[in-house]
């Protein structure tokens, strides 16, 4: 029931009284309805289900999550490692 | 495209999966409630890097498996009559009602059109005066705004020939349902992100303590899944049961309050059957009184339809959990994909399809 | 006589020709004058060549210098039915002529000659049938075939499709070349000849409901001088197979299921391009499942397979051509995808028409 899509605004309109916008999602650009984001501006991104936009997509949270992963790959090897170490001084039972 | 291929990258991926096998200690079973997660986690084979004490429960997220026998029925009964024109998103097509679906009603010269918005449907009453346009809005609460506002647009341009076959279901009365229900497996529950970007988390924080299990909001693409997960283990192992959202960039704690204004106004609150698992209170919206005259059901004489779901479809008790796809005696024999009992082997994220297909290697 | 009625003319066909008319009538597929006309006005113009302008109820051919020394005769037919006619990259005219070439070309043969069938519908304005009939005509140049015979129909007015065409072909496979599944082995590489899904995202990109803009065009081309470069370069080819409807998923599923095997592909090595991508993500479209309609999947053993990409890659319709997986035996009759992150999923045969989705 979730497949949405993110996309870039490119433009925005009013339509007799609703706000759309023009998206583009990496080279499609498909006509949308605004009218939940009332503060969404031109250069924003935006999550699109079923022709609305349903949510701005916040740019600083989203660099916040993938230096987390980044961290978190770097920490699971950096225990992997030592796990492997360990596994090799301990003499087997 | 950008915020969505930045999580799907390979070695990110498994980088959480090793970390999840990292932490886990004994079974877990964690159900998704969003058909999107269903189908993302088949479409990338995210299960088949989880570590096997972690089993994924394809939950009843799909609108397309719980949308009930009668509303198929229905739409089907409308869609037969020659003014008018049936407007429906692709998925609900191929679902078996009684005798037959959508695309052999259309074969059989009914009027059926799919649409991407239903913006679309609005825009052919418009363009067809002389027809009756009757949209399907079916949906969870990720739809139910889009649905709303197309209702609304076509009461303020006086639309009388554009009506609405409602079947609106909600997602916490289903995890009530699914914690209530007698044999439920579910330790956990990865919250559809997308629903809460319309709705916030904060109706899941006393469901999490009342049936004290952890709920992680998550997102649908690969890397969004195994954090979610991620963290769900995590808190599983420590023994939490809280609210957490891990899918921040797009939900906040109260959700799109616009959206949410546009629901309130149009829909109102009404028990709902799920198909194959019965009447669930609350769980779904119909038409606002103040916008009865759309609702399709009223405008049609769609009295006397009388559903009929086969007796051997076990999808009620696979949609809760409690009844694995394979351990249906139909499954794979009478029931395939080409020939469905139920909508959770017609959908491509129902889980007997999914099961179905990933057991042939 | 003026009764305040206007005249009924729904049951009138009028015998005398009317070459003013603008549009297709039940007349024209009587087979009298406006038949004539419209086979002299529309469909010579386009496509006449010595044979097909002796308007006999058969063209005779000689082919027998081409099938001596032990070359085979090789026939296709198929029919062709689009909404929209016109559509970014192409039209009907030209997946009438390219899909018949190609099924032709999939064999090994070099396509010579077309019939071409047309079913008009009521109502289709001529000025539009004499532009794709020149679309046609332009495609069957370009590919080198010829159109020797033909037949017009009307029927009745209905959905508005407009147009049918049935095109059979006739092409000739040299001697040495057997195609079949019967020649798959385990190992052998699996090459697809570029990117997926151009032609099915393009049409998606005008139909009603759905319509999106983008830089998509369909991919019609006919292929035979692709296989023509590939066979020299690899005279072990196994087998063939342009995926239109149903898309690679298909092509892949008859393959696996007609030569008893399986198959194992990477999706890392799927190629498409990103703005069809990204209008597959929009409607939930598989871009596996979708139409492609100047591609070409060819099965080679594994130790041929950089010679045969090599010569798929120098030639104009396979500039992008790619090693896409394996014939493997384990799970026979079975497709899977080796994902991106590392997890494994069956493709299984779609099973009709590619609907959007919203879950």
């Amino acid at each position: 029931m979730c497949l949405a899509v993110p996309g870039r605004v490119e433009s925005i309109r009013d339509e007799d009284g609703t706000r759309m916008g023009r998206v583009n999602f990496g080279g499609v650009i498909k006509d949308v309805c605004l009218a939940f984001l009332p503060g969404i501006a031109v250069g924003d991104y935006t999550l699109i289900h079923v022709g609305f936009a349903i949510s701005q997509i916040d740019e600083a949270s989203a660099r916040e999550t993938l230096r987390t992963f980044a961290e978190l790959g770097i920490l699971a090897e950096g225990l992997a490692e030592l796990r492997d170490s360990d596994d090799a001084a301990e003499p087997a039972p | 495209m950008k915020h969505l291929a930045e999580y799907r990258d390979a070695e990110t991926a498994r980088r959480l999966a090793a970390e999840i096998s990292r932490i886990v200690t004994r079974p877990w079973a964690i159900m998704e409630v969003c058909g999107g997660q269903t189908h993302s986690i088949i479409r990338h084979g995210i299960d088949q890097l989880l570590p096997p004490e972690i089993e994924l429960i394809h939950g009843p997220g799909c609108p397309v498996c719980v949308t009930p026998l009668e509303t198929i029925d229905k739409a089907l009964a409308i869609a037969r009559r020659p003014e008018t024109i049936l407007c429906s998103f692709g998925d609900m097509l191929r679902v078996p009602g009684s005798h037959e679906d959508l695309l052999a009603v259309k074969a059989a010269g009914g009027d059926v059109r799919v649409v991407y918005s239903p913006l679309d449907a609005v825009k052919l009453a418009r363009s067809n005066p002389n027809r009756q346009v009757v949209f399907l809005a079916i949906g969870f609460e990720t739809t139910a705004p889009a649905n709303a506002l197309a209702v609304k647009l076509a009461a303020q341009a006086g639309l009388g020939n554009f009506s609405l076959l409602v079947s609106q279901v909600l997602v916490p009365p289903a995890i009530r349902a699914i914690m209530h229900s007698p044999g439920s497996r579910v330790n956990a529950f990865l919250a559809a992100g997308h629903v809460c970007s319309v709705m916030g988390t904060w109706q899941y924080a006393p469901l999490a303590q009342e049936f004290r299990v952890p709920i992680v909001v998550t997102g649908l693409e690969p890397l969004d899944l195994l954090e979610g997960i991620r963290r769900t283990v995590e808190q599983l192992e420590a023994g939490r049961h809280d609210l957490e959202n891990a899918y921040p960039r797009v939900v906040t704690e109260r959700g799109n309050e616009p959206a949410q204004a546009v629901i309130a106004e149009v829909f109102a609150p009404v028990d709902r059957a799920w198909r194959g698992i019965g009447v669930i209170p609350a769980s779904g919206w119909r038409l606002a009184d103040a916008y009865a005259e759309f609702d399709a059901e009223r405008r049609f004489d769609l009295g006397g339809i009388r559903a009929v779901e086969s007796p051997r479809c076990r999808s009620g008790d696979v949609l809760t959990g409690t009844l694995k796809p394979s351990q249906c005696p139909a499954f794979g024999r009478e029931c395939t994909p080409r020939t469905p009992l139920g909508a959770t082997m017609v959908s491509s994220e129902g889980a007997c399809a999914a099961y179905y297909n990933a057991g042939r290697t | 006589m003026d009764h305040g009625l206007p005249p009924d003319f729904s049951g009138f066909t009028c015998p005398a020709p009317l070459r003013d008319r603008p549009q297709i009538v039940m007349g024209h597929g009587g087979g009298g004058a406006l038949t004539r006309d419209l086979v002299e006005h529309v469909f010579l113009a386009a496509f006449g060549n010595p044979v097909l302008d002796r308007l006999g109820d058969s063209s005779v051919l000689d082919l027998g210098p081409r099938l001596a020394g032990g070359g085979r005769l090789a026939f296709s037919t198929d029919s062709y039915v689009v909404r929209p006619l016109v559509f970014p990259g192409g039209s009907i005219g030209e997946l009438a002529v390219n899909g018949t070439v190609n099924d032709l070309a999939m064999s090994g043969a070099e396509p010579l000659h077309l019939s071409a069938a047309f079913i008009l519908e009521e109502g289709l304005a001529i000025a539009e049938l004499a532009g794709l009939v020149a679309r046609m005509a332009a495609a069957a140049k370009q590919a080198g075939v010829t159109i020797v015979t033909g037949d017009t129909k009307v029927v009745e007015r209905s959905r508005g499709d407009g147009l049918t065409i049935t095109t059979a072909g006739v092409g000739v496979v040299p001697p040495g070349v057997d195609l079949g599944p019967q020649q798959i082995r385990s190992g052998d590489a699996v090459i697809l000849s570029g990117t997926l899904a151009d032609h099915g995202m393009a049409i998606m990109s005008v139909r009603e409901g759905l319509g999106f803009e983008a830089a998509i065009a369909s991919d019609t081309a006919p292929l035979h001088g692709l296989v023509a470069a590939l066979l020299v370069a690899c005279p072990q080819v196994r087998l063939l197979r342009d995926p239109t409807r149903g898309g690679v998923a298909a092509s892949l599923n008859e393959i696996a299921v007609a030569a008893g095997c399986g198959i194992e592909i990477d999706e890392r090595a799927i190629p498409v391009s990103p703005v069809v991508a990204s209008a597959c993500e929009i409607l939930g479209l598989d871009p596996l499942q979708v139409a492609n309609e100047g591609k070409l999947l060819a099965v080679v053993p594994a130790e041929s397979a950089q010679a045969a990409l090599a010569a798929m890659r120098s030639h104009e319709h396979g500039h992008q051509a790619t090693l896409l997986g394996r014939i493997v035996a384990e799970h026979p009759g079975v497709v899977a995808v080796r994902t991106a992150i590392g997890g494994s999923r069956i493709i299984p045969l779609p099973l009709g028409e590619q609907l959007p989705r919203i879950c």
